[in-house]
């Protein structure tokens, strides 16, 4: 069965991609390595929504951040994910640093972004109270916000599901061979023939562009580190606050996030290998040192993780999107680091309607509006808790103590049209094991429930896919392994 | 023969050495009282410990915890796993109630530690 | 349907482990019929259900039971006086005010209004995430107690090949039970010089099974995508830092850490009531009332303990201590004399202690604290200002296991307004 368009790709992009295709009468299937969409690097990142003043103009980056940055909140709510304008803030601590903040914001008006500001030390402190008191001046950024990025693709997704695509999950794209009958794709799960091929494979998209066009590209994995906060009725800090740009790229910054924990990081070193995200030691101490600069009384008490995630950096500087070259029908979002949350919307559109157009695609009379999302239990009052029971006595068991999500959500959670099939699934979409204890209370009790709802036994259920189970086995099936066991 | 065990009496945990000649301790050095002197004889030729673990129970999800009702000796211990492991019960179980008896010819039952109903 | 209930209770206590059956218990004895225990699990008896082990009881009972024998005493005992148990049901919100809101499954939404509160809600372990520990995030990795649960509630074994962080009981007891249960446990690291557990748990979980126990040692790094796939040990300096070059890899599917316990106060701090930074708990006066009256916390949500019979004894007081305040019984007192921690004591509980104006009110006062390293043959002396009240020579001390005196009623009446410092004196 030959399929029209297929999306290599369920991180930000490939979803976004995916929910403004389905805008149009198409057959679309959107494909993706791991067990769920979500799982690169969409996963593990600031989170931050750019005004784009960072991005050089003329750039794509700097065209899709500005568009993207202003489509954000009308999209976000538009599909229910969460999205906090909260402003950020570049620190300058030197004459020089103050220089470079009169460009970004000469650079920024010329990108187009409003709301950009330089102001003094009084009025920093004033806002930002915990700041390093030896900071001299910061460029405000007003339409700087913030959101929880893999909630957010999960939303795209759904409803990108609901209105036709189709999602194969555990599906690697290993090879793509352009044919007179259409681009074969040569996956782990078998042949995929396909019209219209989109690339928007995050990390692996260099070695999927290269398949097809004789003009190559250079994907260097670029890692970040990140240490994350207990969440807080006040955090630290209400904006994001940056220090001033280098060549590697924005710097360590100190965030809210839109659940209220605190975020430092990211650190930027280019790896071999585009799948390591692992955290290590070096790079957690940089982060600890350099965010001391923004915030010197930070102690790491209550940190509750740390994690890393990846970046697609493409040597060339800049995001590739579009018509890929020397491959009709074929369609791409390459090097997509920073600004690629904040550009998502844009690049979403821009690649459906080219797409739309070059087929020809006739665009639906109605769309079916995204699956409304309940209220999170732990944001209600008392009489709406009470009326979320009577709905549905499920909210009336907390599985998650941390984070007070409930047994009802964490059933919703798998039910979605994108449902959680992992551990980490259900965490990222309703947060149980998001909090301070990590999952150990939450862990057996989401477990058993997933358990249920797939159908499978306990030993079943994995943490992110694939080989990750949590049990190994039952106790009667284990035999001690060998008599060196006692003196 | 010599033998050495830290004593498990106290936090000092002293370093205990016992010279065994056959069955009986003839010499115990290390030992900073006579609770551990005890203990010293005791290890060096009869060592006994307590053995917990659960049982699966059919129908229920919570598996029965049990014990030894008394400490076996040391060796035995893989074998009276094993003996848990191929234990057959039925609910209503009480605290104490036998699940095996006499568990290995060591003359000591295992028993429940829990009330099952 | 059931609508939102607004439930008058003269002694509500948040947890139906050990510590809040104690107070339980002790609140009906002495004469208070409205009170109700909430428990967020589906039974009685918090974590005492998953300690299969022996080793409880010593103290309290003169037997050494298992934690489920332990519990299913105070379970009994709550059973014949009639306490009212709600279990299946989380506290969601407390305020000062002492109004708790509840959630459960039978009964919806409750709002309790209570006249005084026994905060009994134990602790949580630190997870990885907590001490930065680098490498991949894999399955795998459990906190002791989580994997406890697992194979003690539920029969899953969490994995074949175990490495184990941290050498506190928790971490020992766990080693013991995953190698009866067919594992191979590689090593126990334990960063500190000394290891936290009872020598007991080292002999006949370490010892008994061949396992090292590597002390001054440390888990650096975690590898393996999927799952957990190897670990890599290094000894540690002085100053805790991990020796570069000292680094062995431990191919394992799993890490279980057992590497400290915090106080669950969330609660606790929805009340605003006055935190100690040492303990993680509240403050609390010798019986045990927090900072704001009527509200009293006992057990593990207060400070850490080792012996699970001290917290039933603390809790105890704890809940008679709550009743007698419902009840208008409680003693008027003439002062509040703080108790600090001084050379070599860490975290003492309680940190002050109630003087009465009526000497027969008073009663023995059981201070605890732990030692900041391991001492022989120290004195451990209680002064009022500077002069000595109270003096005990120890043999041994150890930060593992929690350290206590008794002051007597009459020493306490007698102290001076200049306050306490319990220190160790070598």
């Amino acid at each position: 069965m030959k399929r029209n368009i297929v999306i290599i790709g369920g991180g930000v992009i490939g979803c976004a991609t995916a929910r403004e295709l389905s805008a149009f009468e198409a057959d679309v299937l959107l494909v993706e390595r791991a067990a769920d969409v979500s799982e690169g690097s969409s996963k593990a990142n600031s989170g931050l929504v750019h005004a784009g003043y960072d991005a050089v103009p003329g750039s794509q980056k700097a065209r899709f951040n500005v568009q993207g940055s202003r489509m954000f909140e009308a999209m976000c709510k538009e599909v229910n994910a969460p999205y906090v304008r909260n402003g950020a803030m570049v620190l300058a601590f030197d004459e020089q640093q103050i220089e470079t903040l009169r460009e970004l914001k000469e650079q920024g008006e010329k990108n187009g972004v409003d709301g950009l500001e330089i102001i003094g030390r009084e009025q920093v402190l004033a806002l930002e109270e915990h700041t390093n008191p030896e900071v001299l001046a910061a460029l405000l950024v007003k339409s700087g916000a913030i959101t929880a990025p893999y909630e957010l693709t999960y939303a795209l997704a759904d409803h990108a599901k609901v209105n036709g695509v189709d999602f194969q999950m555990n599906t690697e794209v290993r090879r793509i061979e352009k044919t007179e009958r259409g681009f074969v794709l040569h996956t782990s799960r078998g042949d995929i023939l396909t019209d219209c091929v989109v690339n928007c494979a995050g990390i692996g998209s260099g070695e999927l562009h290269n398949q097809l066009s004789p003009r190559k590209v250079k994907i260097i994995p670029r890692k970040g580190e990140y240490y994350l906060f207990d969440h807080e009725i006040k955090p630290m800090f209400a904006h994001t606050m940056f220090q001033t740009p280098t060549k590697m790229g924005k710097g360590v910054l100190v965030t809210p996030t839109v659940h209220r924990n605190i975020m430092l990081g990211p650190t930027a070193k280019d790896v071999q290998d585009g799948m390591d995200v692992s955290t290590t030691k070096e790079a957690l101490q940089m982060v600890r040192e350099k965010s001391t600069l923004t915030w010197p009384k930070e102690n790491l008490k209550t940190v509750i993780t740390t994690f890393a995630g990846i970046r697609a950096h493409e040597a060339g500087g800049d995001f590739i999107v579009g018509a890929v070259e020397g491959a009709k029908g074929a369609y791409e979002a390459v090097g997509i680091e920073s600004p690629g949350l904040s550009s998502a919307p844009a690049i979403g559109l821009y690649l459906a309607e080219m797409i739309a157009d070059n087929f020809e695609l006739k665009k639906k009379k109605k769309r079916i509006p995204a699956p409304t999302r309940s209220k999170p239990f732990s944001e209600m009052t008392n009489e709406e808790r009470l009326e979320a029971y009577q709905r549905d006595p499920a909210y009336g068991t907390v599985v998650c103590r941390c984070e007070q999500v409930t047994e009802a959500e964490v059933r919703a959670a798998i039910h979605r049209p994108v449902g959680a099939t992992t551990v980490d699934g259900v965490k990222r979409r309703i947060r149980a094991g998001m909090g301070r204890c990590q999952g150990g209370f939450c862990s057996p009790r989401v477990m058993e429930i997933l358990s249920e709802e797939l159908g499978v036994d306990l030993m079943q259920v994995t943490k992110s896919g694939g080989e990750s189970r949590v049990l190994i086995g039952r106790i009667e099936d284990e035999k001690p392994e060998g008599d060196d066991r006692h003196a | 023969m010599e033998k050495t065990f830290t004593c498990i009496n106290c936090p000092i945990g002293c370093q205990l050495t016992a010279e065994v000649d056959g069955d009986q301790v003839t010499k115990v050095q290390g030992a900073g009282c006579n609770r551990g002197v005890a203990y010293a004889k005791q290890e060096a030729l009869h060592p006994t410990r307590m053995v917990t673990a659960v049982v699966n129970v059919p129908e229920c999800e919570l598996p029965l915890s049990v014990k030894t009702a008394a400490p076996i000796p040391k060796e035995k211990i893989f074998d009276c796993m094993k003996a848990i492991e191929a234990a057959q019960v039925k609910t209503p179980v009480h605290i104490g109630d036998v699940v095996c008896k006499d568990v290995c010819g060591t003359g000591i039952d295992v028993v429940s530690t829990r009330e099952l109903p | 349907m059931t609508g939102m209930r607004e439930i008058d209770v003269d002694v509500l206590i948040i947890g139906a482990g050990p510590a809040g059956s104690a107070a339980a218990i002790a609140a009906k004895e002495e004469g208070i019929d409205n009170l109700l225990v909430l428990d967020r699990e589906a039974e009685i008896g918090g974590i005492l259900k998953q300690c299969i082990h022996n080793g409880f009881g010593l103290h309290r009972f003169h037997e050494e039971l298992t934690g489920p024998e332990y519990a299913q005493r105070d379970i009994d005992r709550m059973a014949e006086l009639n306490i009212p148990v709600q279990c299946s049901t989380m506290v969601i919100d407390i305020d000062p005010g002492k109004r708790a809101t509840a959630i459960s499954r039978e009964h919806g939404v409750q709002v309790f209004h209570a006249k005084a509160v026994v905060l009994a809600m134990g602790c949580r372990e630190r997870p990885r995430g907590a001490l930065a520990i680098p490498g991949t995030r894999p399955a795998g990795i459990f906190s002791a107690g989580t994997a406890q649960k697992f194979v003690n509630m539920h029969s899953y074994m969490p994995g074949k090949r175990v490495v184990i962080l941290g050498s506190g009981d928790i971490g020992l007891i766990m080693a013991r039970r995953m190698t009866l249960q067919g594992a191979k446990v590689l090593a126990c690291a334990e960063l500190m010089p000394y290891s936290s557990g009872l020598n007991r748990n080292i002999v006949q979980c370490l010892h008994d099974y061949n396992i090292p126990l590597l002390l001054s040692h440390t888990v650096v790094d975690i590898r393996g995508r999927e799952r957990v796939e190897g670990v890599t040990i290094a000894k540690v300096d002085q100053k805790l830092q991990p020796i570069p070059g000292t680094e062995t890899d431990y191919p394992c599917d799993t890490l279980l850490l057992s590497v400290g316990l915090i106080p669950e106060n969330e609660l606790t701090k929805q009340m605003r009531v006055e935190m100690s930074a040492v303990t993680q708990g509240a403050v609390v006066d010798d019986t045990l009332q927090t900072s704001a009256e009527g509200v009293f916390a006992c057990g593990n949500v207060l400070h850490v303990h080792d012996l699970v019979d001290f917290v039933s004894e603390e809790s105890a007081k704890a809940g008679k201590a709550a009743a007698d305040y419902v009840l208008g019984k409680r003693g008027a007192v003439q002062a509040m004399l703080p108790v600090k921690d001084g050379d070599g004591v860490c975290g003492v509980v309680p940190q002050r202690i109630r003087q009465y104006r009526d000497a027969a009110q008073a009663t023995d006062v059981r201070v605890m604290f732990r030692p900041d390293r391991v001492y022989q043959n120290v004195t451990v002396q209680v002064l009022d200002g500077t002069v000595p009240v109270r003096s005990v020579k120890k043999r041994i001390m150890a930060p593992g296991e929690m350290a206590e005196l008794v002051l007597t009623a009459k020493t306490v009446q007698g102290l001076s307004a200049d306050g306490l410092t319990v220190r160790i004196v070598p």
